[in-house]
């Protein structure tokens, strides 16, 4: 069994009167790649700060690769890769001067600090352009090298807080891709992200968080059982939606009702044999269905059933 | 002490690419002490002035007014004299702006005047130059008030204690001229030379002035780096949130301690600025930078934004900067004066105008105890307060 690098327990961060994060916990095993599913606001940028150490927490527990963890921990510290959301690079400087500060506050120095950024700016594909400043370059790339500060150390635990939000599909790839080889060289990996087919695609459990509390967490199998038989509907209807959407919701069959614009979501009993009974219903009610779409339950479905709302509602 | 020189290595490759940086630290100071210097001072920051004369007294020889007290000014170099034939033509020169007084002198205004009959002294001044012309009025004044006292001798020691008339004044009056002074004016070499020349004084002011702009850079920095996001990146690295500030605040110590080290280089080759002993300004700009550091850095700490931050350091640089007598002696503060000791300003220009003295490292002790004071006061609020700012 691979060893756990990390475990959290019963994190809980308030500000004020909000409670960003209540309660949440988990833990990742090496080579693991655990993703944090929720929408923006959801709690997910809080609980990877105090895992960090970049917040405080007001309560609960870290243990990095079995050591407690906390902000004044440097030991643990630098087993942690970290990439924030947020482009956290110094514009007037070049890739190779932003790595190799960051370098060298991870304790690399001389022979072996030049020898990591040089390594690291192959990975991420800036060789050639790494005497550039940091204005100079397109967001993508800027993208890369925020990811590439987090790998400088040789993380047991590399944290990334969405890292491809407003990226271009193709860098998106890459770095998905990355991710991927870290995982397979040894890597724990915590990825949050409010993108459902990142998850899927990424993450061998994800945990899926709302309003500051982990909902639920598991395989992706594991996940999609909770929705049981259910399947997704995802219907686009003309006329009076809300009016559509409670003659819907009156339906046996239905289980759950959501969307936006001129979309509704259903989750329903047996979808080939109810969607006759949909077009019917959403007629009497004064509308028309202009398409229907039935699809196999996924984490959409999932993060809809658990909260009763669209992942990105 | 990695992470400290790591974040103060890069602090000082950012500062070094800062224009606006290197505008404040160098460029401004330097601009302003040229200008002032040119418009207040020039070399030495001596006194000159450009009289003209209209002496209808020449038959007076030497014992007149102008051979006596013009003459003498003249040869020192304080005055350029020029004659003229009529207070009209002087008058035409002083508006022209080619003199900037005349002194109008009646004839038979000398012998008048030692024999106590009225006599009066005419000066037109150009309303473009006030000191040299409240300059010429006190020459004038102090003539009058020695004639006065000679005309009070010759009363007193005349048996009726009357004004006596022909030979006889004339007799008691030059023996009264003749007396020796009952109280005369020892010049003090050192009071005198503890005093900066107009050129060090305006290079010195701006320099410490803008000085307390130049530290401001170091610790406002600490909120461009959060609004960049590098902060949270310092914060998740294996350092200390100490090795963080600390690597800040010695960039601020080191950029300030280089701009003026530039700035006394440039300014004595330049234009003639004359520091004094080299220890003890090196003791006086040291202790100086550390008192801008801490106060500059404690007031950050109240700060909740690097833009309110820079405001709140202008407007207490400017008040500090008046006080402390970088723009004109503080003795023209009148009952305001003693404020400037609770400046650093003050402090840093009392230390050079006792190193002017011709004094050493032990003339600025008091002034460099007074700045490590402000530096330790600043310093304490500013750790007991920095951790508000190291956040993400």
């Amino acid at each position: 069994m691979s060893d756990i690098i990390l475990v959290c327990e019963g994190l809980r961060k308030r500000y004020g009167q909000i409670v960003a994060v209540d309660g949440i916990g988990f833990s990742i095993a090496e080579g693991e790649v655990y993703g944090l599913l929720g929408p923006n606001g959801a709690g997910k940028s809080t609980t990877i700060s105090m895992i960090v150490g970049v917040v405080e927490r007001d309560e609960g527990t870290v243990v990095i690769d079995g050591q407690p963890h906390d902000a004044r921990n440097t030991k643990t510290k630098a087993l942690i890769g970290y990439v924030p959301q947020e482009l956290a690079l110094y514009q007037d400087l070049t890739a190779r001067q932003n790595l190799w500060f960051f370098a060298q506050l991870y304790g690399l120095r001389g022979r072996q600090g030049r020898s990591k950024v040089g390594e690291v700016l192959e990975t991420i594909g800036l060789a050639d352009r790494a005497d550039e400043a940091v204005s100079s370059y397109s967001g993508g790339m800027a993208r890369r090298l925020n990811i590439g500060v987090g790998l400088l150390n040789r993380p047991r635990l590399l944290i990334l807080d969405e890292p491809t939000a407003g990226v271009d599909p193709q860098s998106r790839n890459s770095i998905l891709e990355s991710v991927q080889r870290l995982a397979a060289d040894g890597v724990a990996v915590l990825y949050t992200t409010h993108y459902m087919e990142e998850a899927e695609r990424l993450c061998d459990r994800v945990g899926i968080v709302d309003l500051g509390e982990m909902k639920a967490e598991g395989t992706r199998r594991e996940l999609v059982d909770l929705v049981g038989e259910n399947d997704q509907v995802l219907l686009q209807v003309d006329g009076d939606l809300d009016r559509a959407r409670h003659a819907l919701a009156e339906l046996p069959q239905v289980r759950q009702v959501s969307g936006e614009g001129s979309g509704v979501d259903l989750l329903v009993d047996g979808a080939k044999a109810v969607l006759p009974r949909l077009f019917e219903v959403v007629a009497a009610s004064g509308g028309a269905i202009r398409s229907a779409e039935v699809r196999e339950p996924d984490l959409e479905a999932v993060f809809l059933h658990l909260t009763g709302k669209a992942l990105r509602d | 002490m990695r992470g400290m020189i790591t974040i103060l290595v890069k602090d000082l490759r950012q500062r070094a690419k800062d224009s606006t940086l290197i505008v404040f630290a160098i460029v401004l100071p330097l601009g302003m002490a040229f200008i002032l210097n040119a418009v207040l001072g020039g070399a030495g920051g001596e006194f000159k002035a450009r009289y003209a004369v209209a002496d209808a007294d020449r038959g007076a020889g030497n014992a007149g007014f102008a051979g006596q007290v013009l003459e003498p000014m003249r040869e020192s170099g304080v005055v350029t004299l020029r004659p003229v034939a009529t207070a009209e033509e002087g008058r035409a020169l002083a508006q022209r702006g080619e003199v900037e007084a005349v002194f109008v002198i009646p004839a038979n205004f000398s012998a008048d005047a030692r024999a106590g009959r009225p006599a009066t002294l005419e000066i037109i001044g150009s309303v473009a130059a006030p000191v040299a012309v409240q300059v010429a009025r006190e020459v004038g004044q102090s003539y009058a008030a020695g004639l006065r006292s000679v005309q009070l001798a010759v009363v007193a020691a005349s048996p009726t204690g009357t004004a006596p008339g022909g030979e006889e004044a004339a007799r008691l009056a030059e023996r009264a001229g003749a007396l020796p002074m009952p109280l005369s004016l020892r010049e003090d070499a050192s009071a005198v030379r503890r005093q900066l020349d107009i050129t060090t004084y305006y290079s010195a002011g701006m320099a410490m002035f803008f000085l307390f702009f130049a530290v401001v850079f170091s610790i406002s920095s600490i909120f461009d780096e959060r609004r960049a996001g590098t902060l949270t990146r310092m914060l998740a690295a294996p350092i200390s949130r100490p090795a963080i500030v600390l690597g800040k605040l010695l960039s601020g110590v080191l950029v300030g301690i280089v701009s003026m080290a530039i700035l006394i280089v440039v300014s004595t080759l330049v234009i003639g600025a004359r520091w004094g002993d080299p220890l003890g300004v090196a003791a006086l700009v040291v202790a100086a930078v550390l008192a801008a550091t801490g106060l500059m850095t404690a007031l950050a700490t109240f700060a909740r934004t690097a833009e309110q931050a820079s405001n709140w350091q202008s407007v207490v640089a400017m008040v500090l900067g008046i006080f402390g007598g970088v723009f004109f002696p503080s003795a023209q503060l009148g009952g305001l004066t003693a404020l400037g000791y609770l400046t650093p300003h003050k402090w840093f220009m009392q230390g050079l105008a006792d190193l002017a003295g011709g004094g050493s490292l032990q003339a600025v002790a008091v002034p460099v105890a007074a700045l490590l004071g402000f530096a330790v006061l600043g310093g304490a609020l500013a750790l007991v307060r920095v951790g508000r700012m190291v956040h993400a």
